[in-house]
Parts: C-alpha cells; structure tokens; sequence
C-alpha cells in the first residue's frame, strides 16, 4: 500500500515492438518519490525507447506505465504536466532567442503570466546563462544549449526530470556543472530525476539507484553497492560486463542483430 | 489560445529574422512579371485579350503566397529534424492548438509575402481597378494562404526528412501553379485542359483576387470563397488529423 503510493514511475511488462523488431522487451520497474534513478546501458538497448513511451511521444505495444498517477498513453495530458525532459538531441528552436525558447515553453505549460519573468530569469541564472538571454540560440555552443534546456525542463517545477543521455558530448566541467544544478534541485525540491546514460561512472556516482538494460530487457536493478555484490564484482563495470555478458548474447542469433541496427538506424531518424 | 498566439509569434519573428529568405523569395516573382509580362504583353493584346500585365499580376501574387505558404508547412520537417517538434508534442496542450498556432502563422506569413509582391506589381505597372476592393483581395490571399500551409503540414507530417521535398515540388507544388488559371484565361482551353483548371484549388484564388482587384473572373466572388473556404477546412482537418498521429 505505503508502496505504491511511493512509487511516482511505475512500469510493469512494458514492450515496444518496430514490425518484427522489438526494441523494449517486458521490462517492469519503479522510481520512487524524489529518487535519483539511472537506466544504464550500451547504445541501442531501448533507453531512448523507453523513455519516449515514458513521455507519451511513442505508444506502447503491450503493458502498463504510470507517471505521477496517470497512464501517458491514455492521459497525455495529464501526464505531461508532471515531468520536464531534456531530450538527447537538441529541441531547441534555434533562430529564437533563448529567452523567447523560454517564454514559449512557459505559455505552453500554462505557467501563469506574471509568474513567468521572474521564474525564467532565476533559471537562466541559475545555469548562468542570463547574460546571453538576448541572444539566438544558434549562436550557442552545445554545452550552453543542454544548460538552456535543462533550464527549460525546470520551468514549470515538474515532478519528474527525464534526461535522456544528457551529458553526451559535454566536457567533464559542464557535465560536473550540471550534475550540481540538477542534485541541487532535486535536494531542494525533491524532484525525481530519471536518466539514461552509458557512462558507468556517471551512473555509479549521480545515481541512488540503476537499472541496467541491455538488448531491451532489464537484466538487474539496485544501488551501485548492491549490483557489485550481487555479482561479486569491484567495480560496476565488472559487474556490468559480468550482466551483460555471455548469458544474454549466446541466445542472440546474428540476423536478429542485424535488425537491431537497422531498427536503430530508423529509430535515429524520428 | 495562448498556445496559438505564441507559436503563430513565433512564425511571424522567425520569418522577419531571415531577411534574405524574404529578399531571395521576391527574385521568382520578379522574375516571372517580367518575362511574362512584358515578353507575352504584345501578343496577348494584339490576340485582343487586353493588358496581360493587369492579367498576369494576380496570378504572381498568389504564386508567391502559393510558395510560401507550402514552404511553411513543409518546415514542420526542419522543426522535426532539429528536434523542435519533440518540445511541442511532449507539452501538455491539445496538438490541434499546435497545428493551428503553426498553420495560422505560416498563413499570415504568406500573406505578408503576398502584399510585398502586390507592391512589387504596382512598380512593374499593375494598377488595380477598384481600390475599395483592396481588402477583399487581403480575405482571399489569406485564405489561399490557410489552404497550403494545412497542405504543407499534411504532406510533412507524412514525410520523415526533405528527400521528398523536390518530388513535392515538381508534381504538386508547380502543376498547381502552372495548372491554375494564373499564367492564361481559361475561355478557349482544350476540354481536359478546362477540368484540370476546374479542380485545381488555386483557379479561385486567382479568380478570386482578380475578381476582387481588375473585376475580371469566370466565377462569382461568392463562388470562388466558398470553393476555397470549403477545402481549406478540409485541408485544416486532414492536416490536423495527420499532424496528430506523428510519433516522435
């Protein structure tokens, strides 16, 4: 009972299939309230999948999600309220300023009018690009971008921060910067934090807890301590090599990776 | 309604930030009023059909509205490639609220394109008969304008990157222009020529406008509003229910 009310994130058999290819294959698992939560996991194994099914960009073929108490594939919009999102690539208008990028996600998240400017100038400070309000976002480089747009998934004070791969292609200090703002807020605020990385490190030290997925399925979940010990490894690495190992890949026949790739090549292109 | 309003803004600001896509869409038409005009005015006096530059320059307005407005709908591409599309579909609002908000925008862009175009024909030497009518002309550029950014939309909810783009061009967005009654008189065509003309949805806009500003047409004014408004609501609804089903 105390559970389930615990619970903000709950996923339980969830599949997506691509025609013949299934990209998320019956996983189930939970965030709780306030968590700092990694999905862990090599390039294609349905992280990005998954979270769009999460954020009710994608459908789900078979199973059951709810964010914050609704079914995003039943009540989008109630769903979208609660959670921002910091897409992997950039969703940025660029030919807007970043202030107007702001504003406009401001209006479309019904953010009362004269609350706006001073919530959009606390974030922009807050990830110090005040400065640069004026400016067109194509003039930005990629770490000032990603800092735009987590400033904007914050702007409605969402329940649920979904990252996608968010420090793909930072440099360690904008990475470390940015793991700062976003435990600050979650501390402060108790947001729950949702991310997906391939970085073990990464997962390991940001995360309370991970998820590891390969090839569409969860293979294990706990804390870093906790998936080290299960494996007896030192290290989460180890320990997600030892997971991810031979067990699961012996089964794999080599046609079927091959439409992995080419579901990954289509996949990248929506 | 806010929604609509900020991002029929957003069209409005982006087209006025790209000057040179403004100054590089007036070379076509340009280009077209005076080639045509000038080059095919002698023989369609001496045919007894008037002042071709009169004929022609309704016609040209509304290719560049045409154009325009095309352009508009099919850059919810551009929007999807560079990641835009995925910030409004994952925002808590009705995406019929996106897709007006967008339409309506590249609507009045195409409209503001259409009135520089009128300008540039006044200095090429088109003079408008009745002056009063000027605003009626406006409704009809408008509407010509709504028609293909909900065409545009349509066509670009379906397509996944531009490779489809030139195809577009070629066997929509140019039979369309060169198929309307905007380069001839429809009097005297083959009969399969005539039904063409007839159903492409551009001929009443051009009778429309050219109704409105030299009171020259085949159909009413009445007529050709009705024609138009009923096909740009089922353009608005088809472009609705195609922007709807996108998944990102």
């Amino acid at each position: 009972m105390n559970e389930e009310t615990d619970n903000i994130i709950s996923v339980e058999n969830l599949v997506k299939k691509f025609k013949d290819f299934t990209a998320v294959d019956h996983i189930s698992f939970d965030v709780k309230k306030g968590e700092i939560f990694a999905f862990l996991g090599p390039n294609g194994a349905g992280k990005s999948t998954t979270i769009k099914m999460l954020t009710t960009l994608l459908s789900p073929t078979e199973g059951k999600v709810i964010i914050d108490g609704h079914d995003p594939a039943r009540h989008k919009n109630l769903a979208r309220k609660s959670f921002g999102i910091v897409f992997q690539d950039p969703s940025l208008d660029s030919d807007l300023t970043a202030w107007e990028n702001m504003h406009l996600h401001a209006v479309m998240y019904h953010m009362a009018a004269n609350l706006r400017k001073g919530r959009i100038t606390d974030l922009l400070k807050f990830v110090d690009l005040y400065d640069r309000k004026d400016s067109l976002v194509k003039t930005f480089s990629g770490g000032m971008k990603r800092r735009l747009e987590i400033a904007r998934g914050l702007l409605h004070h969402p329940k649920i921060l979904f990252l996608d791969e968010p420090t793909l292609g930072l440099d360690p200090q904008t990475r470390n910067h940015l793991w700062n703002y976003l435990r600050e807020v979650n501390k402060n605020e108790g947001m729950t934090v949702f991310f997906s990385t391939h970085y073990m490190e990464e997962a390991e030290r940001i995360a309370e807890r991970i998820a590891i997925i390969d090839k569409g399925k969860i293979i294990a979940t706990g804390t870093a301590e906790e998936l080290k010990q299960e494996t007896g490894a030192d290290s989460l690495e180890d320990a997600f090599l030892k997971l991810t190992g031979s067990a699961i890949r012996e089964e794999e026949a080599s046609g079927l990776d091959r439409l992995r790739s080419m579901g990954k090549m289509w996949g990248g292109r929506r | 309604m806010n929604t609509i309003y900020a991002l029929w803004l957003r069209q409005v600001k982006k087209y006025f930030r790209s000057r040179s896509r403004i100054i590089g869409s007036l070379g076509q038409p340009v280009l077209f009023l005076v080639a045509f005009g000038f080059g095919f005015g002698a023989m369609y006096s001496k045919a007894g059909g008037g002042n071709y530059m009169q004929f022609l320059a309704p016609g040209i307005i509304l290719m560049s509205v045409l154009f325009t407005a095309i352009f508009s709908g099919i850059e919810l591409i551009w929007d999807r490639q560079f990641g835009f599309l995925k910030e409004t579909m994952v925002a808590p609002v009705p995406r019929i609220q996106i897709m007006l908000g967008r339409t309506l925008g590249g609507a009045t862009v195409a409209t503001i394109q259409g009135i520089i175009v009128f300008l540039l024909t006044l200095l090429i030497g088109f003079r408008p008969e009745h002056l009063y009518m000027l605003p009626v002309a406006l409704i009809f550029v408008f509407l010509v304008g709504l028609l293909f950014t909900s065409l545009g939309t349509a066509i670009a909810s379906m397509l996944e990157d531009m490779q489809g783009f030139q195809l577009i061009m070629n066997f929509l967005v140019m039979p369309i222009f060169f198929l309307s009654g905007a380069l001839f008189p429809m009097k005297g065509l083959p009969k399969i020529m005539e039904y063409v003309v007839k159903i492409d949805p551009l001929t009443y806009g051009v009778d429309g406008i050219r109704g409105a500003l030299i009171s020259l047409g085949d159909f009413s004014l009445g007529f050709d509003f009705m024609v138009l408004g009923i096909i740009t609501f089922a353009l608005l609804v088809f472009g609705s229910y195609m922007f709807e089903k996108i998944q990102a």
